[in-house]
Formats: structure tokens, sequence, C-alpha cells
């Protein structure tokens, strides 16, 4: 996949993730990700149409994603809680948003936020999509973003 | 003074709710998307409203153009991920008075609400 739109995702968590959480993360090499790699136990999952299509997915270990929902929400809110998903939904809102926001002369939409959880769940995107697995780890743990895209073909203008 | 948050993220609006209670602000009412919020400012009657741009059942662009077509003048923060500068102009031209993009610091929130109040105050 063209790097230019995946740099975008390594600026948009650091951002999303140092301002709204106080948190710093090192954001790891990008790589390909197998399809039968299983993702983490809770995945916000996020939608892109319009000229670049695909689908955004931000997943964590149970433990780390409770650590970044209270480092968030500021309050501790277990994994049950009726709003610790719409927490999660709203971070991989942000980290989307921020990228997009990078593709310049792109127009692009995303889909409000869905959330799955359940420990060894995969995410599947098209058949035609390479899925771009962004490693990172923090002070509350590892977590990832999986990015698939259907890319237009001319690459977008770096900001 | 009496604000509307409309944002179908519970947690976005009650991050907002601590940043505007913190900055003295005591009427606080919520709407979980544009079509919550129409049904709310007519008995409302909000003097501020922060607005979320995707949102189900009525994004908040489309709000803000029904709300302005019904005559409401108050002045409007769209509060959003969409970044882009052609959407940012979108915003602007459909009535909207100011702009902050999610992720935001509490200081950013404060100063783009206190420079919309001074500037529609003054206009």
């Amino acid at each position: 996949m063209d790097p230019a739109y995946i740099t975008p995702f390594v600026s948009s968590i650091s951002n999303v993730f140092e301002t709204m959480l106080q948190l710093p993360v090192n954001v790891g090499a990008p790589s390909i990700k197998s399809d039968s790699a299983p993702t983490y136990d809770v995945s916000g999952i996020i939608g892109m149409t319009g000229d670049v299509e695909g689908t955004v997915v931000l997943s964590f270990p149970t433990a780390t994603a409770e650590r970044a929902v209270t480092l968030f929400t500021g309050m501790e809110m277990p994994a049950e809680d009726d709003d610790f998903a719409d927490a999660i939904g709203e971070l991989v809102n942000m980290v989307s948003g921020g990228a997009k926001a990078q593709f310049d002369g792109k127009s692009v939409g995303i889909s409000t936020p869905t959330v799955v959880m359940g420990s060894g769940h995969n995410v599947f995107g098209r058949k035609s999509m390479t899925t771009i697995e962004i490693p990172c780890t923090s002070d509350i743990g590892e977590f990832n973003v999986e990015v698939s895209l259907l890319l237009p073909t001319a690459t977008p203008t770096a900001q | 003074m009496k604000v509307l948050l409309i944002d179908d993220s519970k947690t976005m609006r009650n991050i907002q709710k601590g940043i505007l209670t913190k900055l003295g602000f005591e009427t606080l009412e919520e709407a979980c998307d544009g079509l919550d919020a129409l049904g709310k400012v007519s008995t409302f009657n909000p003097e501020l409203l922060l607005v979320d741009w995707n949102m189900p059942n009525m994004d908040g662009l489309t709000f803000v153009k029904k709300y302005r077509a019904q005559g409401g003048t108050s002045p409007i923060i769209m509060v959003t991920t969409e970044a882009e500068k052609s959407r940012v102009v979108e915003a602007i031209k459909a009535g909207v008075n100011n702009y902050v993009v999610k992720p935001f610091t509490p200081d950013i929130m404060a100063q783009r609400i206190k420079e919309t109040l001074e500037r529609c105050a003054a206009a």
C-alpha cells in the first residue's frame, strides 16, 4: 500500500492519544497483516467511503482498552459498562478523522463506529484489500491499528 | 448561559460538559443527533450550541442548516473530526460561527468558546 496513506495514521494515533489521554505512544513500523492473525479483544471499526474506501480498526487487549477508556473519560470503566464501547468508538473515530484529513485533495467520508468485543476475533476487509498493521506500545500496554484501503490512482500530496 | 451539546457520543458530551462546567456554564442540555437537537431547541432556547458533524439520523451540517433556516441565531461551534479545509468552509457557509477539530485540549475548547461569544456579542 502506498505509504502516503499510512503515514497519516501514524501521526493521527500519536495526536489522539497524547491530546485526549495525555498518553505518549510509540508507533512501530507498519507491516502487512496475515489474513489468519486475530486482532485483540476489543476492536473499534470505522468504514471509509469516497475517493478512498476501506476499513480502519483500532484494537486493544481488554485490560489495555479499560485503561485507555479510564484515561479518556476520567473515570474507571469496565468493558461491561454501557458507555465503554462508545468511548472506544470515539477513539477510532478521531484516529480515522485525523488521518483522512491528511489525504490531501481527497473527498473521504467516515461511518459511525462499530465496536466488537471478544477474544480471538478477526476483522476481515474486502479480499482485494491488503491490511496494514501498525503496532503501538504505551505505558498502559500494547494495541494496534489495522488499515485496509482501496486507493485512488494518484498519491496524496504531503501536508 | 444555556448551552446545547449535540454529539452521538456520550463520552464526548461528558468531556465537553466537564470543560463547560469548569468554565462556569451551568445550564447544559444534551442531544444525541441533529434530529434530537431540532426537537429541543424550541423549548430549551440555547444561547450557544456545540455540534458534532457525523451523527446518525441527522448529521450536524444538516442540523445547522435547518436551525438557521428556522431563524435560530445563537452562535454555533462545530466540534468534529472533519478537519479538511473544504469541510470547514462548508460548515461556515451553512452558518457555523467557529470550529474545533477533535482531538482537542480543554484549553483549545475554552479559547474557541470565549472568542466565539466575544465575536458574536460584538456583531
